[in-house]
């Protein structure tokens, strides 16, 4: 086991159990939180792939804002700050089924594709991958179109939910 | 770098399905869209993975990014539907909202 295996099967059991606690938990609050903790083992992840300005992305825009906008709306929306009840309705065994159902799926045709088992070659990844990201979102014959699509998406969800959330009342 | 590909997949399929589960299980409206994030979330580690393993292009990192600003904008039409919904409605289970059921 060399050392980036063992911080990948630490980091994916950080992962997995705190997704699971955020399926799981029966306070929302406690239920965002966990998802921070979620989002901080995926940039974990991207970290040790090589991908530094993404872990860096999705600290900042997936903890620092969309985390923490889901707080927010936790507090917004509730009456009374101690849910009562089952959070979960009462399909749930056939809900849990049928994810356990797509898992063995995904798994089964996984393990039968040749790729599966590849390794990644061990030249480090090439140069800068900054500036080859940088330069493939405004290069015309790259990606500035969906980067420009993205951007309108963008535009239009802020409109969307300032006019959404306003209130009608005078 | 001696992590095999297969690792990476199989958490993302973990991830994927965990939040299938939570998406289809939850009662709170809110909690749905929390599934949603980790559903989103599956797909960029399958992005970069496959990013890291391919030949050296950089699709991967650029479709990650633009899956980046979807989940924003997803993230912020959502809540602003659900606290609409519970100015309306005084409530936000999903269960309740069965004004266009028949």
């Amino acid at each position: 086991m060399t050392p980036e295996q063992i911080i990948f099967i630490l980091t994916a059991a950080l992962i997995v159990g705190t997704a699971f606690l955020v399926v799981t938990t029966r306070n929302l609050v406690h239920a965002a939180l966990w998802l921070v903790a979620t989002l901080f083992g995926v940039a974990i992840l991207y970290g040790l792939s090589g991908a530094g300005f993404l872990a860096l992305v999705q600290i900042v825009i997936y903890i620092g804002a969309i985390a923490i906008l889901f707080i927010f709306a936790v507090m917004l929306t509730r009456k009374e700050m101690r849910d009562k009840g089952a959070q979960v309705n009462r399909n749930w065994p056939i809900s849990a089924f049928l994810a356990l159902l797509v898992f063995g799926g995904l798994a089964f045709i996984l393990s039968g594709w040749d790729g599966f088992s590849a390794t990644a070659s061990s030249v480090p990844v090439s140069g800068d991958t900054l500036t080859a990201l940088g330069k493939a979102l405004v290069s015309p014959d790259a990606f500035v179109l969906p980067f420009e699509v993205a951007s309108i998406l963008l535009l239009a969800a802020l409109v969307g939910a300032v006019y959404l959330a306003a209130s009608n009342k005078e | 770098m001696s992590i095999p590909l297969s690792w990476y997949l199989i958490l993302s399929a973990a991830l994927f399905c965990i939040g299938l589960f939570g998406v289809l299980a939850r009662k709170n409206a809110v909690a749905i869209l929390l599934g949603i994030e980790l559903m989103l979330n599956a797909v960029n580690i399958n992005l970069v993975a496959f990013w890291r393993y391919g030949t050296g292009e950089i699709t991967g990192q650029v479709f990650a990014i633009i899956v980046f600003a979807v989940a924003s904008a997803e993230v912020a039409v959502g809540l602003a539907l659900i606290i609409s919904v519970y100015r309306r409605r005084s409530t936000v289970i999903a269960d309740d909202l069965d004004l266009m059921k028949w």
